[in-house]
């Protein structure tokens, strides 16, 4: 395949940056879309320039770390697919393609293609745990879970924290990361003693990193490349009113 | 160099107990006077560094990723071993003690591993408090299924992210410390060299990824989480990051390296498509519980089928060899992964592979979705089909997978004793990294197992003893002004400087495409005397060329991917050889070594215990001197030696 590529070239988070052009030949439909990237970058370096930053790790789409726009789509156009699985079959020879870094405030280019996530981990430790102090666990099958409840806890455990939620809400919300997390936790009865707690803590965090507040527009679940549904959105927001009630009469932590 | 792995006295069930008993305590106020080094954020590193920071040490815990979450233990799809005997089916301590000896070829550690199922259980008693969602059954009980190389139920699993699961489980944990300010996170950081103060580990010199400065950091210990080395072949199931540098640049400061050839090559991955291709991908191990694994019998079939004028699932019964289940009767497709890897060698090898390479068999689920229906096989492996389609575009419910081995796992690492120390003092190393439970070959679901119970159950006793021993007045005197520091940071920048500096015309991946080639070709799954004393010609050869021709483009002031993989790349190449000159050394076939001239009549691996019993570390002696062999010889006083029969 031959391709035109339109990628964003961002020396350092204080570069304006901009779209650079790069054509491409002999991209096999079978390689990865950041196969074909390797290619490019390979190709750069024939030519003695820079090669592109981008995030990617396992390119087995588990570990959350690739994170591209393409075509305006975060993870592009495959439905619950990451970048790092997309396959060059899916586009067209001699198309051009636009990739872009994740765009959102509260998720900065540090450079090309390659955001800073670190609010998502500042969230996860504002409260997104069980406390469970190594060696105090009892019996694993001394609290019985129905099937049910361990498996709509998994529903929302698969959430890879990639961030492609966030780039696709017109607000950059961070709801269905946060939501996911809430709602692993919340729904297991190991969860259930820190819960209101829990879910104060990450709301909170989740506002103070400068992420936009939720307006259903649903684009989130569309993206994510896990296909957690916006029903964890809905969990969320009603474990929250119940916790501030709570809070408003005796202080939950 | 002196190997004393400090195995404790006392019959093997209660060496473990009574070691802990023994061990020296730091008082919980002084805890917070020690500082601790974590380098690695996977199951091993972040359980280690969440579990010592509960403790009350102050922690600093290191990873190359953005963020701790994205370590490569979460890519471990099919589960988690333990002996809870939920399924009343016969498993004990022993049992998985036995077993994993057993598929381990018999050249592990007795003691080590007996600790390993020891802690086992207390995993998952740990990780369902977490939170962790665990299968489970109707009646709301954990569910538990088998897997290679095992005749009982043992093995725990979440879907087939039971990695991720786990991972996120340790990443909880660790995260809560780090809102507590006990552990402090360097993401986006990577280790370029060990720190020795007096012959003991006392810090690191790490790259700030993000921005490119050199950073110095002391502790009182250190310890390395820092996974496998899989990556040495290019082609591996490995993340693209991971590397050996940190436990390469230990191993080049005083740490034994052990059993370096000890690799595995996983039976069950997608086939390699092309030259472009920049990793494999795992279809998990447990397809093989209703997938049977067939090739034609007769290489003009497979013709047919590899030209596309035949479709296989028209190919009669008769025409098809389910070799696994002939070779294998009482494992059949559930034979270890060593085993059932060379199997599908040999018959490619032959001319009956399958794919447009000629390298891949079929996977087969025709008769268990005739026998279970197409639902059940869903409920089980639906996100594995899903993903097989994804990366081939074939759909697995009509049309068989195809699979061939890859590089997956790498038994060999640091040398450590039965508390999980190098060779060099203070120097802990846990996980992948370390050499110390899976022997030649490791069972399956049993990595995730290795890692928690190094992070959470052992790690945490051991360090503190260490710390114990070596007194409070020692506590935090080291810092980074210490002149050892400035020796080590000066080393690794000149590095940096060299490698940014070369000039020359082949990119860092070119390198390592070539290096990863010259490994599989001849220290991969056969190997010989003759290939390998050619390899190590070809990689010495090809490290010179590297360092004379290397293009490095970019700066060295910010993120610039390049730059970290010319330096990974360079590592590779000295360890390269290294795992050529082990395979050489041991003059046998074990495990997931096959050396070609040491096979039985029938091509089965033939091992000798009377010269090979031992761990073979290797010393370090300068860049170009061959490294001394040192070895530990394995002593079994509860298991008795045997062939190890799947038949």
């Amino acid at each position: 395949m031959k391709l035109n590529l339109r990628i964003w070239r961002q020396k350092s988070p204080l570069d304006k940056g901009r779209f650079e052009e790069y054509a491409l030949d002999n991209v096999s439909e079978d390689s990865s879309f950041l196969e074909m990237l390797d290619l490019l970058c390979e190709q750069l370096v024939a030519e003695g320039k820079e090669a592109l930053a981008f995030d990617h790790d396992c390119r087995e789409g588990i570990c959350g770390m690739c994170a591209l726009t393409i075509n305006g789509i975060p993870h592009g156009p495959e439905k619950q697919t990451t970048t790092c699985q997309l396959h060059m079959r899916h586009f067209k020879d001699g198309e051009t393609i636009t990739v872009e870094p994740w765009r959102a405030k509260p998720l900065p280019v540090i450079k090309d293609l390659v955001v800073d996530r670190s609010p998502f981990d500042r969230i996860i430790q504002s409260g997104g745990f069980i406390s469970a102090r190594t060696g105090s666990a009892v019996d694993a099958n001394a609290v019985p879970i129905p099937k049910q409840t361990a498996d709509t806890a998994m529903d929302a455990a698969a959430c890879i924290g990639c961030g492609a939620c966030v780039a696709a809400c017109p607000n950059a919300s961070a709801m269905l990361f946060t939501a996911a997390k809430v709602s692993h936790m919340n729904n297991l009865p190991q969860g259930e003693v820190e819960k209101d707690r829990r879910t104060l803590a990450m709301v909170t965090t989740m506002d103070g990193e400068g992420f936009g507040g939720c307006t259903n527009v649903g684009e989130c679940e569309a993206v994510c490349p896990k296909g957690i549904s916006l029903d964890m959105i809905a969990q969320l927001n009603r474990d929250y009113t119940s916790a501030q009630v709570k809070n408003f009469f005796e202080p939950v932590s | 160099m002196k190997l004393d792995a400090k195995i404790p006295a006392g019959p093997l069930s209660e060496k473990w107990s009574s070691h802990k008993f023994n061990m020296k305590l730091v008082n919980p106020a002084n805890r917070r006077k020690y500082n601790i080094i974590v380098v690695g954020s996977g199951l091993a590193g972040g359980a280690a560094a969440a579990s010592l920071a509960e403790q009350g040490y102050n922690v600093s815990s290191f990873c190359y990723q953005d963020s701790p979450r994205r370590a490569h233990s979460i890519a471990a799809q099919g589960g988690i071993n333990a002996a809870k005997n939920y399924q009343n089916d016969g498993d004990s301590v022993h049992r998985l003690f036995y077993d994993t000896v057993k598929g381990g070829d018999y050249r592990s550690r007795e003691a080590n591993v007996y600790r390993l199922a020891e802690v086992s259980a207390d995993i998952i008693d740990q990780c369902v408090a977490q939170g962790v969602p665990f299968a489970r059954e109707y009646g709301g009980l954990l569910a538990n299924r088998s897997f290679g190389g095992a005749q009982v139920s043992r093995t725990f699993y979440a879907r087939g992210q039971t990695g991720q699961q786990l991972l996120l489980g340790a990443y909880s944990a660790l995260s809560k410390q780090i809102g507590l300010g006990k552990v402090k996170m360097y993401n986006r950081h990577e280790m370029l060299d060990l720190v020795l103060v007096d012959g003991h580990a006392k810090g690191i010199v790490a790259r700030n990824m993000t921005t490119g400065v050199i950073t110095r950091h002391a502790a009182d210990c250190v310890i390395l989480a820092t996974g496998g080395y899989g990556n040495a072949f290019f082609l591996s199931t490995n993340a693209q990051g991971c590397n050996v540098t940190a436990a390469y640049r230990a191993h080049k400061r005083g740490a034994g390296f052990a059993n370096p050839c000890f690799t595995q090559i996983h039976p069950t991955c997608i086939p390699v498509h092309g030259e472009n291709q920049s990793k494999l991908t795992l279809m998990s191990e447990s397809l093989r519980n209703d997938g049977r694994i067939w090739a034609p019998k007769d290489s003009a079939t497979a013709a047919k089928i590899r030209a596309g004028e035949l479709n296989p699932n028209d190919v009669s019964e008769d025409d098809r060899d389910y070799y696994l289940e002939r070779k294998y009767p009482s494992f059949g497709n559930l034979a270890p992964r060593d085993i059932s890897s060379r199997a599908a060698k040999e018959l490619c090898d032959a001319g009956q592979g399958v794919a447009s390479t000629g390298l891949g068999v079929f996977l087969d689920f025709r008769d268990a979705i005739q026998r279970d229906g197409k639902q059940a096989i869903e409920e089980r492996y639906g996100n594995l089909f899903e993903m097989y389609q994804r990366i081939t575009g074939d759909d697995p419910y009509s049309t068989p997978m195809m699979i061939f081995p890859a590089v997956h796992y790498t038994m060999g690492g640091l040398w450590v004793d039965y508390n999980l120390e190098s060779t060099i003092p203070g120097l802990f190393v846990g996980g992948e990294a370390n050499f110390s439970d899976h022997g030649a070959n490791r069972l399956g679901a049993s990595a995730l197992m290795q890692g928690l119970a190094d992070g959470y159950f052992v790690l945490p006793y051991t360090v503190g003893n260490y710390l114990g021993e070596a007194g409070i007045a020692s506590a935090g005197t080291i810092t980074i002004e210490h002149p050892a520091f400035e020796a080590v940071e000066a080393g690794v920048k000149s590095r940096m400087d060299q490698l940014m500096s070369i000039g020359g015309t082949q990119s860092p991946r070119s390198f390592h495409k070539r290096l990863g080639k010259i490994i599989w070709d001849e220290c991969g799954m056969a190997r010989s005397r003759e290939g390998l004393e050619g390899a190590i010609e070809q990689i010495q050869a090809l490290r010179k060329e590297f360092w004379s021709d290397l293009r490095v483009t970019g700066d060295a002031d910010g993120i610039n991917p390049e730059l970290e993989r010319a330096g990974r790349v360079a590592d590779f190449m000295e360890f390269g050889e290294l795992m050529c000159r082990d395979a050489l050394m041991r003059e046998e076939s074990c495990g997931g070594h096959f050396r070609v001239e040491y096979q039985t009549d029938e091509g089965e691996a033939l091992r000798n215990d009377e010269d090979y019993t031992f761990v073979g570390v290797w010393e370090y002696q300068g860049d170009d001197i061959a490294p001394a062999l040192h070895k530990e010889a394995l002593i079994y006083e509860n298991i008795t030696l045997a062939t190890r029969s799947y038949k």
